[in-house]
Order: C-alpha cells, then sequence, then structure tokens
C-alpha cells in the first residue's frame, strides 16, 4: 500500500484534471441542455423534432463510440481538436441529453397553474418560459442534476482511452509501472470517492436550499 | 407529439410567431443539413470508395460478429449481475447487522467507481496477480460487479416497494421469512422491476463498448479495426453507432412499452433508484412519472 502513499501526488493531479474535465463539461452540458430542454417543449415542431433526435441518436450511442468519433473521425472532415477538447466535447454533447430530459421533466412537473397565470397576464411563451417555468423546473431537479454530475464525474474516466490525463489513466500508468494493480485500484477508488461523496454532499444541501417551500 | 405546454392555447398573435419561427427554424435546419453534406462531399467523404466495403459479405461478417459479440458479452454479464444483484438485495435486507453493512460498503464502493477503472485493472490486474481468462472474461468480470451493484439497488427498490400488508398477511399464514420471501415478495418485486432491468440490459450494452479500450474484439474495436484498414474511419463509426442507435433505441422502446403497461396495472410508480447514474431507469422514469403526475393534477 506504500505505493499509494509514496504517488500521493500523482493521485492528487489526477483528481485535479478529473474534476477540471467533469466541471467544465458539466457547465457546458447545463447550458446547452437547457436549451435542448426549452426546443424540446416548444410550440414549434421542427425545434422540438431536432431535439428529440439529437437526444435519442446520442443517448443510445455508448460514449467511447462518440469519443472515437471525435478523435479519429472529425480529423477526416475538418475538425481537429486536442485530446481534451474533445473530451470536453463528447461529454458535453453526452450529459447535455440527460440534463435536457431531466429539466424537461422537470418543467413537466411544474402546475399547468403556473403557466396559464403566466399567460394571463401577457407573457410570450419565450417570456413565461424564461421567467415563470425556468426557474420552478430547475429548482424540483436540483437532486437529478446532481447525480448526473457524479456520474459525469465517473464517465470521464472513458477518456483515458483517447489519452486524456486525468484520474483512472494516473492509476493505470501507475499499476503498469509498479505492477502492483491493487494498491494503485484502491487509491483509485478511495479518490473517485473523495470526488463524488462531497458531491452527493453539496447536492443535497443545495437541493434543501432551494427546494420550494409551499 | 407534445401537447402544448402553456396552459391556455396561444392567442393569434401567438400563433403567428410561432409560424414564422416554424418556417425560419425548418430553412435553417435544412440549410445545415446541406451545409453538412456539402461538407461531407468536399472533404471526399461521400464517396463510393469509402462506402463500398460495406456492401461485401466479408466486411458486413466482420461487424455482425463483432455485434454477436457485444451481445454475448452483454447478455453473460447480465446473468451474471442479475444473480450478484439479487444476493446483494437480500443480504442488504438482511436482519443481521453486520450483513447488511457489509454489504452496504460493498454495493457503495463499486457503484461510486467508475466502470472503465474496473474494466482496466481488471484486464491489467487481474493476469499479474495470476488469474489467467480470456479478456472476454475480464470485461464480463468489470460489467458483472459493477450492474451487480446496481442491479441491487434495484431489486431492494422493487422489493421495497410492494406493499407491507403482503410479508404481513404471509407471516399471518405462518410463513417464515424466507418462505414470504420467495413465494410472496420476490415473484410479485420480480414483475415491477423488467423495466428497469431491461433499461439497465440497454446501458450494460453501451457499457460493453469499453471492452475496445482493452483490445476486446466487440462491435466498435472492429468497427475501428476496419476503419484503419480501408481508411474510413469516419464511415465505419458512423455504421458502428448505427447498429447501437438502432438496438438501444428498439430496447429503450421496449422498457417504455413494458413501463407503461405496468403503470396501468399496478397503478403503482415504476422503480426509480436514486443516483443510478445516467441510466436510462432513471432518466426515462423520471420523465413518465413526471409527466403522469402532471396530467394527473
Amino acid at each position: 500500500m506504500s505505493v499509494v502513499f509514496d504517488n500521493l501526488d500523482i493521485f492528487l493531479e489526477g483528481m485535479r484534471r478529473t474534476l477540471e474535465l467533469s466541471v467544465l463539461s458539466f457547465i457546458l452540458a447545463f447550458l446547452l441542455g437547457i436549451l435542448v430542454a426549452a426546443m424540446r417543449v416548444s410550440p414549434v415542431p421542427p425545434l422540438r423534432w431536432a431535439s428529440a433526435t439529437y437526444i435519442e441518436l446520442v443517448r443510445n450511442t455508448p460514449l467511447l463510440v462518440l469519443m472515437f468519433v471525435v478523435v479519429f473521425a472529425f480529423p477526416s472532415i475538418g475538425f481537429t481538436y486536442s485530446y481534451f477538447a474533445s473530451a470536453v466535447i463528447v461529454l458535453t454533447a453526452y450529459t447535455a441529453t440527460f440534463v435536457g430530459e431531466t429539466v424537461r421533466s422537470g418543467i413537466n412537473a411544474v402546475s399547468t397553474g403556473q403557466a396559464e397565470a403566466a399567460r394571463a397576464i401577457g407573457l410570450t411563451f419565450p417570456q413565461s418560459l424564461r421567467l415563470v417555468v425556468m426557474p420552478q423546473a430547475l429548482r424540483t431537479v436540483v437532486g437529478p442534476l446532481g447525480g448526473i454530475f457524479i456520474a459525469l464525474l465517473k464517465n470521464s474516466g472513458v477518456a483515458v482511452a483517447i489519452n486524456v490525463p486525468e484520474l483512472t489513466s494516473a492509476a493505470t500508468q501507475l499499476g503498469t509501472d509498479t505492477a502492483q494493480f491493487i494498491p494503485a485500484f484502491l487509491g483509485a477508488a478511495a479518490a473517485y470517492l473523495m470526488l463524488t461523496i462531497p458531491s452527493g454532499f453539496a447536492t443535497n444541501w443545495l437541493e434543501r436550499r432551494v427546494a420550494i417551500k409551499r | 407529439m407534445t401537447a402544448p405546454f402553456i396552459g391556455d392555447a396561444l392567442g393569434p398573435r401567438g400563433r403567428r410567431i410561432t409560424q414564422v419561427v416554424t418556417v425560419v427554424s425548418a430553412v435553417a435546419l435544412l440549410a445545415f443539413v446541406v451545409i453538412a453534406f456539402g461538407r461531407l462531399s468536399d472533404k471526399g467523404q461521400l464517396d463510393a470508395s469509402k462506402w463500398e466495403p460495406f456492401g461485401d459479405w466479408p466486411v458486413q461478417k466482420f461487424f455482425l460478429e463483432g455485434l454477436r459479440t457485444t451481445v454475448e458479452v452483454a447478455l453473460v454479464s447480465m446473468t451474471g449481475a442479475m444473480v450478484l444483484g439479487t444476493f446483494l438485495a437480500l443480504a442488504r435486507l438482511a436482519r443481521t447487522g453486520p450483513v447488511r453493512w457489509v454489504t452496504t460498503l460493498f454495493v457503495e464502493f463499486f457503484r461510486g467507481l467508475p466502470l472503465v477503472l474496473l474494466i482496466f485493472f481488471s484486464a491489467l490486474g487481474l493476469p499479474t496477480y495470476g488469474v489467467d481468462l480470456s479478456v472476454f472474461w475480464y470485461v464480463a468480470i468489470g460489467l458483472i460487479i459493477y450492474n451487480g451493484a446496481v442491479l441491487g439497488e434495484i431489486f431492494r427498490a422493487g422489493i421495497l416497494s410492494l406493499d407491507r400488508g403482503q410479508t404481513e398477511a404471509a407471516y399471518s399464514l405462518g410463513m417464515g421469512y424466507w418462505q414470504a420471501m420467495l413465494l410472496v415478495v420476490i415473484p410479485q418485486a420480480a414483475r415491477r422491476m423488467i423495466p428497469a432491468i431491461v433499461s439497465q440490459l440497454v446501458t450494460l450494452l453501451k457499457d460493453s463498448s469499453l471492452g475496445a479500450a482493452v483490445a476486446f474484439e466487440e462491435l466498435l474495436r472492429r468497427g475501428r479495426i476496419n476503419g484503419e484498414f480501408f481508411q474510413n474511419p469516419l464511415q465505419s463509426l458512423v455504421v458502428v453507432a448505427a447498429l447501437y442507435i438502432v438496438v438501444n433505441f428498439a430496447l429503450s422502446m421496449l422498457a417504455r412499452r413494458l413501463e407503461v403497461r405496468q403503470r396501468r396495472r399496478y397503478k403503482a410508480g415504476a422503480i426509480v433508484v436514486a443516483g443510478a447514474g445516467m441510466d436510462l431507469a432513471l432518466m426515462g422514469v423520471q420523465g413518465d412519472a413526471a409527466e403522469a403526475a402532471d396530467t394527473a393534477t
């Protein structure tokens, strides 16, 4: 087990990079996801269709397939990105579908009375969405969104397959170098738990704080 | 498909704006598609030479065998995960404290890990400790442990969702704990959990693609090999993605249909597992449950 303690800096560096990758992707996915959800409930059919197609296509494709597409196939059509940027793009696009579905269910959970009242005071559809429905919908789905963030923390490990340095790749490298796989694995497990468990607490705290009190 | 989300239908001004935006966005989408295809053909990606190989039976066979391996590992892992999950669920509901705690530790530990980490260490680490299996089994072991933990939670939620009256009635008939479990609780709980299990199968199918990173000869890896061989990575990966999408979409539809049928039959909500990550069980169920709640009010 000394392998872990002798190489704490490797694990910490890996944690930092994983956090970097996940937080950046989550912020982008959150914004994109809200847009996707808004399009999904829009009265304009082409927007609804485009959003639904995007969600179904990306959600049913494995994450690793998407990563390979961006890293190996995109250059053939002129889009070349760094490994890190590719990972961010893929994780953002993939996570945004789940954020979009969750926010949509949140929108549906806001009682129709709210939308009716918004119409009654003369707000347009975009206005009622932005000022009345979305704020309530988002406050309702803080819990599931936290779950999505935790899942994203774990999914970021897939980036190891496209040469992005993060926690999984650091632990794998350490295990291969020292041939001490069990300690390296336990170290990586502990590191991931140190990222996910506080995230869970933060989610619960945030959920309680923004809960809609009736 | 979605009813107008606004409580009242839009007035004349709203309808006019909607029509205008419909036309504008339809044109924009069309333009996007045309430009995308234009760019693809500019870069030679629509050339016959890149797509021809897929008309040959050897290439098709190559892909189909990869698909078969993917399905094989998914079914094997699903079976193993269900066995493990049942055991974990029952252990977590045990009456003796230590059994519960150890099981809870095990489940929370493996659920909190990335699956890719499990598979990597299974494939790279186990050999150094003398365990020598084919890559298929390294991938399967990773999948079984992780999905066993997730399914364990799903099963536990299913068992707990059953009305207490059922167990009480069973005890009042003189059944013991295990009799009540096996004859009354588990059969009913199992029926309720079928949609969630099918959803988890979809996730498992997608996760099996992680084997490509450890040289497991499944669909994605074969797609990459094909792409390198014929110099058509984009086309090969598109074919791989299309295959995954078709299979997963069909299974998701099945899961959703089963869930709707179930809600009608049992009037209890379908199983929602908190923190099951981005499993479709969580996403699909939440959306539908929220819609059901909305229409109910």
